[in-house]
């Protein structure tokens, strides 16, 4: 690029045009068909003038709603991109067969498995996970917005970018090589000399803060800006599992900062963490790293149960059944997640008697989660259940969970854990409990709050069409891989030798296919949704006859949540004051304390980028200015001493009269 | 304004029995800050836990090369040890000097824990550039590996703390002390604080064990 070679590698060290795969062509048209998009998208803007009211009302906006809603979106794309890498894997299994090496060269292949999984958990799972969290529980527990406001939008640009940095090494460079976990020592600067892995890292660790921070964020909002007379013991089921999750945010994050930083120093400076020689120790890596893997699971999973206790009481028009054991069930669950992490390499050696301690504390963990399972079963029991979409991802969860359960219970037998570790039935039960447990739950949370965030309902004959789509997909994609598991065969194979596998990989694709059909048809139910919008308008605020807090305000919410705190005297506050002749208030309306939009989020964590960039391609002099500039900001950023404003009360009225004419003309 | 006052009384419900399920008055919530701050601390304690625990695995995988007992000179470490700690009640002093509300002598007493700080961190590496330049760098075995690690990153935290403390004293000079201020300056004590638990950890599972035969 330069004439001076010297100066070239200070100023771009290990980047030179090589690292643009010119010579793939999946990769090249991937390109093409994203830059082609990304200019459409950026021209409509500039066309419509957007770029000024985006920034305004979004990049710098603090409003939990709007920041809930952008990391939900985020999730949804990047689940786009995680599924790619899905189906393509499906495809090659398929075909690869009798000599065929199918279309990915196996170093292309491992990039895709490793960004399936990375990108599925940490930016699909993860964002949408947090982001429903951050809609949801300010307004379920009367609060107007987050501890933390500011905090708030940098962690959500903390993940955005962790996430871009991901997505950048698809054109520039390559991801790593080495499964979603980047065991040492495969990870090791020995073995893996090239960016892949440190992209792996840079991400993470980006994206970690932002988890971090709002997990920090979260806990602070819950504990401390509950409305009156909302005790712990009242609070929505969802909010004591989003508390939970975030204290297992909070409790778990730091170890994987800690081991990707170790894993680091192993690449960049050249200690012996991790390595073969010089004392290393690589299964120091597989312990730590699991102890923040196994809590992050259930990060996943307890926000998802949350949102089945909101469903299934809503849907069958009962209180929650065993509202108590629903709580201390949850809170087993987030102490023993911490108990279990060497079940995920039992084969190890570390003996008999501490595998059974962590296969006995696997199996025990099956006891609350079977104890909610009944809840929710004894909550239906005599009930009105109104089949409802959300109710129907509900009811696919309810029973696919239970079989990803059970398999979870077979693997959790450390004898039965020697045949089957590290083999496709591995692979068949965590999707069976990530798909039926997780995603299963954030469609039914996505379908039964997005009325709330957008004032229409999505379009049930479509939402319909996925949920089929999406049930019967699973059930053809993964259970030909518990089969193939049974007979022994590992994951992450690029091509196989015996024939008579084959028809069951083909069956999973064929289950992929109809996967990528639910998909499509939930896409389709959005863009439905949005043009039919009128028609399928909530003006009550209360589209499903909810009975928790967050029904009881307009769809969507006005910028301060509540003109006026609410007092909670019920665990289904809403419902109790329905049943208790609540009239909304007309008068009174006093000026509202909010906090103010704020550009240093986002400057903060797009500098943090450069510097993670800089870093992954040893560009030392960026890498400096990029972290300087980042402090700068900070520091810049602490001046700012003017963070809040007051919502004039002329404001509140003209809002609130504006939904009472809502109101009334559709009554 | 008219307008909402003719709805209301259009209202079949008089507002009485509504008082129930709302605060009409402005709704204060607890402050945060202080909490969010402990949660992170505690976070950062974890990543401190990852370091001991590492330490506790590779301290003794030497390599053939030195061992804690053969690098370690504990006089130094201890003096250095004494400044961290005097550090720490300087800045108590400092916080006293806030409750007061005597700005200059806070500043007084943050400029000297800076101070203290800043002679830890020289003494931390003179240290590092000694053993490094004895051959025993980071480089050389699992042990110290482990050993810089955890090391350097309590230096770094205390490096933070003295950028942190620097800017907030240019704040408090700026603004006085006024609540915004004194909720951060009890925040960086926490912080100054907690590094001093930290340290007092390294001082005994790595130096003090460290030199045991």
């Amino acid at each position: 690029m330069l004439d001076h070679p010297d100066l070239t590698k200070l100023i771009f060290g290990r980047l030179t045009w090589d690292a643009i795969p010119f010579h793939e062509p999946i990769l090249l048209f991937t390109f093409i068909g994203v830059a082609i998009g990304g200019i459409a998208i950026l021209g409509l803007m500039t066309w419509y003038r957007l770029w000024g009211p985006f920034w305004r009302d979004w990049v710098t906006s603090i409003d939990h709603k709007k920041i809930g809603i952008m990391y939900i979106v985020l999730g949804l794309v990047m689940l786009l991109r995680g599924f790619s890498d899905a189906i393509m894997m499906r495809a090659q299994q398929a075909i690869a067969f009798n000599g065929s090496e199918g279309f990915l060269p196996p170093h292309h292949y491992d990039q895709i498995f490793t960004a399936h999984g990375v990108i599925m958990i940490f930016f699909v799972a993860m964002p949408l996970v947090t982001g429903l969290m951050n809609f949801v529980v300010p307004l379920q527990i009367g609060a107007r917005d987050v501890s933390f406001p500011f905090l708030n939008n940098f962690s959500f640009w903390m993940t955005t970018f962790g996430a871009m940095l991901t997505m950048t090494s698809l054109f520039v460079g390559e991801f790593a090589r080495t499964g979603w976990l980047a065991y040492p020592p495969l990870s090791g600067i020995l073995s893996s000399p090239d960016v892949g892995v440190d992209y792996y890292i840079w991400s993470l660790q980006i994206a970690g803060v932002g988890t971090l921070l709002s997990g920090v964020n979260l806990i602070a909002t819950i504990v401390k800006m509950r409305a009156p007379g909302m005790t712990l013991m009242k609070m929505p089921v969802f909010t004591w599992t989003a508390l939970c999750t975030n204290i297992l945010i909070v409790a778990a994050f730091p170890v994987l900062t800690a081991v990707l930083a170790l894993l680091s120093l192993d690449r960049y400076v050249g200690t012996n963490f991790f390595t073969n020689d010089l004392g290393g120790n690589a299964m120091m890596y597989v312990n730590l790293i699991w102890i923040w893997g196994h809590p992050e699971v259930y990060i996943l999973v307890l926000p998802a149960f949350g949102i089945f206790s909101e469903v299934v009481s809503t849907f069958c028009g009962k209180r929650l059944f065993g509202y108590a054991s629903m709580v201390y069930a949850t809170l087993v669950i987030t102490i023993l997640s911490y108990l279990v992490w060497l079940h995920h390499f039992f084969t190890m050696g570390s003996g008999a008697s501490v595998n059974s301690f962590f296969g006995i504390t696997t199996m025990i963990i099956s006891i609350p989660t079977g104890a909610k399972i009944f809840n929710w079963l004894f909550t239906m029991y005599r009930g009105r259940i109104r089949f409802e979409l959300p109710m129907m991802w509900t009811i696919g969860f309810m029973i696919t969970f239970v079989i990803g359960g059970m398999t979870g219970v077979l693997l959790a037998v450390p004898p039965a854990d020697f045949v089957l570790h590290n083999s496709l039935f591995l692979i068949a039960h965590f999707h069976n409990v990530i798909i039926g447990g997780v995603l299963f739950g954030l469609l039914a949370g996505i379908t039964y709050w997005f009325p709330k965030a957008f004032g229409f309902r999505l379009d049930p004959f479509w939402g319909k069409c996925s949920f089929w789509f999406w049930i019967t997909g699973f059930y053809f994609a993964f259970m030909p891989l518990y089969v193939l598991g049974l007979m022994g065969v590992t994951r992450r194979l690029n091509h196989f030798e015996d024939p008579s596998l084959q028809i069951w990989f083909q069956i999973a694709a064929f289950g992929a296919a109809l996967i990528a059909l639910g998909i499509l048809s939930f896409i389709i139910q959005l863009a439905v949704s949005i043009v039919r919008r009128d028609s399928l308008r909530d003006t009550t605020g209360d589209p499903w006859d909810g009975r928790t807090l967050e029904w009881s305000t307009s769809s969507p919410p006005p910028a301060y949540n509540f003109a006026f705190t609410p007092i909670v005297r019920d665990n289904d506050a809403w419902y109790d004051m329905k049943a208790n002749q609540y009239a909304r208030p007309q008068s009174g309306f006093i000026p509202i304390h909010m906090p103010k939009n704020t550009g240093a989020g986002f400057i903060i964590a797009a500098l943090s980028a450069v510097c993670g960039f800089a870093l992954i391609w040893h560009m030392w002099p960026l890498a400096g200015a990029g972290f300087a500039a980042m402090l700068i900001a900070i520091i810049v950023h602490t001046f700012n001493y003017k963070r809040d404003y007051h919502v004039p009360a002329e404001e509140v009225i003209r809002v609130e009269s504006a939904r009472t004419r809502l109101m009334a003309g559709h009554v | 304004m008219s307008e909402i006052t003719a709805s209301s009384s259009a209202g079949a419900i008089s507002a009485d029995p509504n008082q129930r399920f709302y605060l009409a008055t402005e709704h204060h919530p607890e402050n945060g800050t202080l909490l969010g701050f402990w949660l992170y601390l505690m976070s950062d304690c974890l990543v401190f836990a990852c370091l001991f625990a590492a330490y506790g695995v590779l301290g003794r995988s030497y390599a053939g090369g030195p061992t804690g007992a053969e690098l370690f000179e504990l006089p130094l470490v201890a003096f250095n040890t004494s400044m961290l700690l005097l550090s720490s009640i300087t800045y108590g002093f400092a916080m006293l000097e806030m409750q007061r509300r005597r700005v200059g002598a806070t500043l007084a007493w943050l400029a000297i824990t800076g101070l203290f700080g800043a002679a830890f961190l020289s003494v931390e590496l003179y240290e590092f550039a000694h053993l490094i330049h004895e051959g025993a760098g980071p480089q050389r075995s699992a042990f110290l590996s482990s050993f810089f690690t955890l090391v350097a990153t309590h230096g770094l935290h205390v490096t933070f703390g003295i950028v942190w403390l620097i800017t907030l004293m240019v704040q408090l000079g700026k603004h006085g002390l006024i609540p915004e201020n004194r909720r951060r300056l009890l925040c960086l004590s926490m912080f100054w604080h907690f590094l001093d638990v930290v340290w007092i950890g390294v001082f005994t599972f790595v130096y003090l064990m460290g030199v045991l035969p």
